[in-house]
């Protein structure tokens, strides 16, 4: 698939993105087993600098923000901050059953079920956890988004805007339609 | 000079996992340190009431990814005290044989995450390709990477083929060839020996007062291993040594895992050269009598208790989880006094933290020095309510 005619500089920055995807990875209450498996994909059996990804500290450096755990009440105004902050465009990976759908810990008094109630996600990876190269072909399937969505001239197509909410302590509950 | 309060956390380029320290600095010297470590808070011991044991074991492996199989090993251990059921010794060395291999990979996962912390990133990619090797045999053995499933209550749910014997034991020399580096390396590599000396110093006394556990315990010459102490499993019919240190500080702990790596390697090649015949489970009865249990288990972080409580139904009555990185950050809070805020990191690191375990939330008025209770409608309140203007329970 090729990346649309756009002016030239567009283009190089389309290609470099591609080339080389940053990502973040935000622990919103996680039982460290997805943060463990992330951290195995840059050593060297998995290797994903290969691929030209780079795990980053800061939000503001990232092209692609890997969530775990069921976003804990106490984390979710956190974790929509450092989702303002990523530049477009960015995508998210919600991972493992958390992730998706709270997993274990669905339906308990200080988790919110799912990255989805909080910022609009992009591509899940299933598993608990999941492993490290269902991780790196996560990301993967995050570029061909990024084709696809630079095809259409956006995310529009796919997905509902994100309602914008100042990120106040507490009071995000159910900000995507 | 005036104090400054440095806020690190909860996302923060040094951090794994969400904590918020508020270090107290006077110039590069550390004052004291305040913590929040309720960000991971997830409320397991609530969610454990409501559901039966076979429920409740998959959650106990997910209160941390690490030591997933320690979780589930107290629990289940506990209930089964509580049912009076005597567990086959095949279904026990398997058990220990999992331990072991998780307490492998996860001081391991230490020492390369230690080794980051002072910008030593060779050590770092080697310690986590070793510890590829440790996953590989879990894998065979119980189908996943991290959380292993093996426990139920009564047994194991999984037996060892011949095969997956024979190449977990096949793995073992080549990983005893790299431990035997490791010994070397952090008693002769000059970046680990001027980073970890002198680093963090805990005095036995000191250890003990504040309850320190684990490898943190252990390196300050405390003499406290559940294993050996209260043994459980297969250990008391492994031979097999504690390990301890004299020196206190983080050159010490660091020394501690590493010896401990090497006896686990040896309680794996025993456990896997006697493993017994028979069968790997009993059939548990679905309710278990009254009953309160204290189950200890030594986690690779120290010593992990479950309190256990059941009122004659398949569900317990209350379950109190006291992690080991819960008992080891007062003595963290102690020994970073006085030294040098870029040695935090390190510090912090050396007691190998833990976050998703240890996230409690306790009601505290500071004013009145009172601690209290909130009732669950009260809680929910709180935290996605308030704000919205509902009113109060």
């Amino acid at each position: 698939m090729a990346v649309p005619a756009a002016d030239l500089s567009q283009r190089l920055v389309n290609w470099a993105r591609m080339k080389s995807p940053w990502i973040t990875i935000f622990n919103s209450g996680a039982c460290n087993a997805c943060d463990i498996e992330i951290i195995a994909c840059l050593m060297p059996r998995f290797d994903i600098e290969r691929f030209g990804i780079l795990v980053k500290g800061s939000p503001r450096h990232a092209d692609i923000l890997i969530v775990t755990g069921p976003v804990t009440l106490k984390q979710a105004s956190r974790l929509r901050r450092v989702w303002e902050q990523i530049p477009e465009p960015k995508y998210v990976i919600a991972m493992g059953a958390c992730g998706a759908g709270g997993g274990a810990f669905y339906g308990l008094y200080h988790v919110m079920d799912c990255v989805d109630c909080v910022i609009p996600v992009d591509v899940y990876v299933a598993g608990c956890p999941p492993r490290p190269d269902e991780i790196i072909n996560g990301v993967v399937t995050c570029l061909n988004l990024f084709h696809e969505d630079a095809a259409h001239g956006g995310k529009e197509w796919r997905q509902k805007k994100a309602v914008p909410v100042i990120g106040t302590d507490t009071n995000i509950c159910k900000v995507v339609p | 000079m005036p104090e400054v309060v440095v806020s690190i956390g909860p996302h923060h380029p040094a951090l794994k996992e969400p904590v918020n320290f508020k270090v107290v600095v006077d110039g590069e010297k550390i004052v004291r340190l305040e913590l929040d470590l309720s960000y991971n808070h997830r409320g397991v011991e609530k969610a454990a009431e409501q559901r039966d044991f076979i429920r409740v074991l998959p959650l106990m492996e997910r209160v941390c990814g690490i030591c997933s199989h320690a979780h589930s090993t107290a629990f289940a251990k506990g209930i089964e005290e509580i049912m009076q059921l005597e567990i086959p010794p095949r279904a026990q060395y398997i058990r220990t044989i999992i331990a072991e291999l998780e307490r492998m990979h996860s001081h391991l996962l230490w020492l390369g995450v230690a080794a980051h912390v002072i910008g030593f990133n060779t050590l770092f990619m080697w310690t986590w390709r070793d510890r590829e090797a440790i996953q590989d045999t879990v894998e065979e053995m119980s189908g996943n990477r991290v959380h292993y499933g093996m426990n139920e209550v009564g047994g194991v749910r999984r037996d060892l083929t011949p095969a997956q014997v024979t190449a977990a034991l096949e793995r073992l020399p080549n990983l005893e060839e790299r431990i035997k580096k490791y010994v070397d390396m952090v008693n002769k590599e000059e970046t680990m020996l001027i980073r970890f000396r002198g680093v963090g110093k805990l005095s036995k006394e000191e250890a003990l007062r504040y309850g320190t556990v684990g490898p943190t315990a252990r390196a300050s010459g405390v003499d406290y291993d559940i294993r050996k102490d209260d043994p459980y499993l297969a250990y008391a019919d492994v031979p097999w040594n504690v390990v301890t240190d004299t020196n206190g500080d983080v050159y010490g702990r660091t020394r501690v895992r590493i010896g401990e790596l090497w006896e686990s390697i040896r309680i794996v090649r025993y456990c896997l050269e006697n493993l017994p015949e028979g069968p790997i489970r009993v059939t548990a009865p679905r309710n278990a009598p009254t009953g309160e249990i204290l189950s200890r288990y030594e986690a690779p972080r120290g010593e992990l208790v479950h309190f256990i409580r059941t009122n004659g139904t398949d569900k317990v009555e209350r379950v109190d989880i006291r992690t080991p990185t819960l008992a080891n950050w007062t003595s963290v809070a102690m020994c970073l006094v006085n030294q040098n805020l870029a040695d935090l990191p390190v510090i912090v690191a050396a007691i190998d933290p833990c976050l998703s375990c240890t996230s409690r939330i306790t009601l505290l008025d500071n004013q009145n020095k009172k601690t209290g209770v909130m009732s669950l409608d009260e809680l929910i309140w709180r935290n996605r309510s308030r704000d919205q203007g509902q009113e109060r329970p």
